[in-house]
Formats: structure tokens, C-alpha cells, sequence
């Protein structure tokens, strides 16, 4: 059991999914889910390890090769979250020329 | 208020990950068969997908990475999707932003940086086509090759604030980049049976000029990542303010 | 190995307090360049789990591109949270 990489991924979602809660600046909010990506990601790869095993590039020597199928995922869904953050990036700066201010959850009680 | 409710969820959650953790079926490989088993009940049971892809990559394919193998020929239609996701959202940053006109004066940038990143931006481009071209040989790929491309040229905006990127020949190389990665599937389609098909000959592993279309197809992602990358910092950089 | 355990907690405390940094801190340009080490160290530990081409994918893009339009948007809004 590989535990160090598992309590960072359990925590790195913890941590994310707090900063979604109770924050009311929409520039940290964005920069929360960020995190929960990359701890996401983190979680596939740890899946994939088998123990004393080598990266799966093939050169003869070895026999026991990591699995390559969690590692083809994980390239594609970094490159979608770097895809998304800018998009989102860009609409948080055409609500702050509209309105002015970065907060979002003005004028409720709770 | 808010900050303890959302703290107590938070503690849940995170104890809620950790058991969950704990019953997750470990890997293991022994007698040239990958088998997983459960931590609790302790059965046994025969994996077949990761031994397959393994040992399937260097004689159907040709090339020694298997990670690159996958991500282009036996799951090479999520990568074409992946391309459009990518696509659509340089275009929704270039719709929504409006050019500006240069703002504030800026100043200018330290003497070490300005002849430092003169020096250095050959080398970073050639790294990055280093990287794309050998995709199948070596770790690495056509993701992470087009990214370091649009580091160099990130480099090249801190360091000379007058630095842009000219509209017409970014959006000429992704399209066209674009454009030849359907085509291709379409050939494979015309000269072999399906879509997205290896129908370049294989030759030998390890060589530079082998595994058919893989080479080709990462060269056109190189190109296409890498300006649209480095179009999405320029457009970021230049909003009116 | 009893090495790369050892290594593995470190890195794993790193991550962890530059996660806690990033979301308590009222400096919004010190919770971008946090979140853009933490990307660094969770590149190093795909390295430790035998993955090279996650990990050169995620150095250039989570720690490189994603830090730099953060702090391109930063810079058009307001740096210190209310």
C-alpha cells in the first residue's frame, strides 16, 4: 500500500473542496479547483503502479513494466484542465470589467 | 458560520477518501501474468489488459514506447477529441478578449534577461521539436514537446514587452496542423480498413523512420499545441484593461 | 526501498503545505505561485512512480503555463482579496 501518495491525494481534494466552500473570491475559488485536478490526476497514476516495476519504454532488460493505460489517460486530461482554467480565466476577467469587483456571493445572509 | 460548517464537511470527506483508499485492489506481477487482489478478502484474479498492451506494442505497432502506442494507435480517436477541445477553447479565449492598446507605459526588463533569453530561445525550440519528434522512442510526446515551444516564446514576451505574436502565420500553422491530422485519418481510411489506421510500413523498432504514421501524427500536434499555447498567453497578455 | 519511502513523505508534506498556503493566504499573486510548487512537487512524485511522460507534461504545463496566465489575470484584476 502506498500511502504518502494516497494521504496527499485525499488531501489535496479536501483542501480544494474547502476552498470551493467558504471562499467568496471567484480568483481563489478557480485557483481550488486547480488543485482538485491535479490531486485527481495524482490518484490515477498511484492506480497504475505495480510494485518493482519500470516505466514502460521497452529496451530488453527488464520483464515487470508498469502499467501504460492510467499514464495515456492522465496526458490527455492535464492538457483539457490547462484548456479549461484559461477559458474560465477569461471569463473572470470580462465579469471584473463589467462589474468591478471579484465576488460573487454579495448581498446573502449565510 | 460558514467556515466551520464547510470544515467539518472537509473532515468527512477526507476520512470518507481514506477508507476508501484502503480497500482499492493492489497490482502485482508474478509468472509473467499481471493479477490484482482484494486487501480483504484476498481472491486472486487475472488481468489481461495491461499484458496485452505490453506485449502487443513493439510487434503490431513498431515503436518502443507504449504510452505513445496507445495514445495514437489503439485509442487514437480520444486524442483527435482531445485536439478539438483544445481548439475550441483558444477560440473562446481569442472571441471573448479585445486588443488593447498598449495601456501603461512599462519599463524596460534587466540587461540579464534581455541578452540572457536572446541566447538561450534557440535552444528551448530546439528542445521542444527535439521532444515531438522522437515521441515515439523516447518519453515525451506531442503534449509536452508544443508546450515547452510555448514557453520559449513566453520567455521572449516577459523579456521585451513589444513582443506579439502576428495573427496571420499562428492561425495558418493551426490549421494547417489541424487539417493534416484529419487527413490522415481519412487516407487510412482510403487505403486501409478504418479510420485512423497504420498504413505507413512499419520498419524496424528503434529507428528514427519507424512505426508508420505515429511520427507524423505527433509532429502535427507538436505544431498545433504549441501555437495555440503560445496564442492563448498572448491573447491573455494584451487584454484592454 | 526504504529511501523512496522516505522521500515520498517529504515530498508529501511539501505538497500539502503549499496546498494550505495557497487557499489561506489573503495574497492572491503568493496563492498562484503555491499552487504552481505544488504542481512542481506532484511532478517529482509521478517521476518516483516510474511515469516520464506524465511528469515532463505536467512540469511544463501545470507549473509553467498554468502559474503564468494566472498571473497575466491577476494583474488585470485586483492582487490582495477583500
Amino acid at each position: 500500500m502506498m500511502w504518502p501518495e494516497y494521504v496527499t491525494v485525499a488531501a489535496l481534494i479536501s483542501i480544494g473542496l474547502y476552498g470551493v466552500m467558504a471562499k467568496k473570491n471567484l480568483m481563489k475559488i478557480f485557483i481550488a479547483i486547480s488543485l482538485m485536478e491535479t490531486g485527481v490526476n495524482l490518484l490515477l497514476i498511484t492506480i497504475g503502479y505495480i510494485p518493482e516495476g519500470t516505466a514502460p519504454i521497452e529496451n530488453g532488460n527488464f520483464v515487470k513494466y508498469v502499467d501504460p493505460l492510467p499514464q495515456a489517460l492522465v496526458l490527455t486530461a492535464i492538457v483539457i484542465g490547462l484548456s479549461v482554467t484559461a477559458l474560465a480565466l477569461t471569463l473572470l476577467i470580462r465579469y471584473h470589467s463589467k462589474t468591478g469587483t471579484l465576488e460573487y456571493r454579495r448581498g446573502m445572509k449565510w | 458560520m460558514r467556515k466551520v460548517a464547510a470544515i467539518v464537511i472537509a473532515s468527512a470527506f477526507f476520512a470518507i477518501l481514506l477508507i476508501s483508499f484502503y480497500q482499492i485492489p493492489q497490482s502485482g506481477y508474478s509468472g509473467s501474468e499481471y493479477y490484482y487482489s482484494n486487501p480483504i478478502t484476498g481472491s486472486h484474479a487475472n488481468e489481461s489488459v495491461p499484458s496485452h498492451y505490453i506485449s502487443g506494442t513493439k510487434n503490431e505497432t513498431g515503436a518502443v514506447n507504449a504510452v505513445t502506442a496507445i495514445v495514437v494507435e489503439y485509442r487514437g480517436f480520444d486524442t483527435l477529441g482531445e485536439v478539438t477541445v483544445l481548439f475550441t477553447a483558444a477560440t473562446g479565449v481569442a472571441f471573448l478578449l479585445h486588443k488593447g492598446k498598449g495601456g501603461k507605459k512599462r519599463a524596460e526588463a534587466n540587461l540579464i534577461l534581455r541578452e540572457g533569453s536572446k541566447l538561450v530561445l534557440p535552444f528551448i525550440l530546439l528542445a521542444g521539436a527535439y521532444i515531438f519528434i522522437h515521441g515515439h522512442l523516447t518519453p515525451g510526446g506531442g503534449f509536452p514537446g508544443g508546450a515547452v515551444i510555448a514557453s520559449g516564446f513566453l520567455l521572449m514576451m516577459l523579456s521585451y514587452p513589444k513582443f506579439f505574436m502576428k495573427e496571420k502565420p499562428v492561425s495558418i500553422t493551426e490549421s494547417f496542423a489541424g487539417i493534416t491530422f484529419a487527413v490522415i485519418g481519412l487516407l487510412g481510411l482510403l487505403f486501409a480498413s478504418s479510420f485512423l489506421e497504420n498504413f505507413l510500413p512499419l520498419g524496424n523498432a528503434g529507428y528514427l523512420l519507424s512505426a508508420g504514421i505515429i511520427p507524423v501524427i505527433y509532429i502535427a500536434i507538436g505544431f498545433k499545441v504549441g501555437s495555440e499555447l503560445s496564442s492563448i498567453a498572448d491573447k491573455l497578455k494584451e487584454v484592454q484593461k | 526501498m526504504i529511501e523512496f519511502t522516505i522521500i515520498s513523505w517529504i515530498m508529501a508534506l511539501l505538497v500539502i503545505g503549499a496546498a494550505i498556503y495557497a487557499i489561506e493566504t489573503k495574497d492572491l499573486l503568493s496563492s498562484a505561485i503555491a499552487a504552481g510548487v505544488a504542481s512542481l512537487v506532484v511532478s517529482i512524485m509521478f517521476l518516483i512512480l516510474q511515469a516520464p511522460d506524465v511528469a515532463i507534461t505536467e512540469a511544463s504545463i501545470g507549473a509553467g503555463l498554468t502559474m503564468a496566465i494566472f498571473v497575466y489575470a491577476i494583474g488585470k484584476t485586483g492582487r490582495w482579496e477583500k
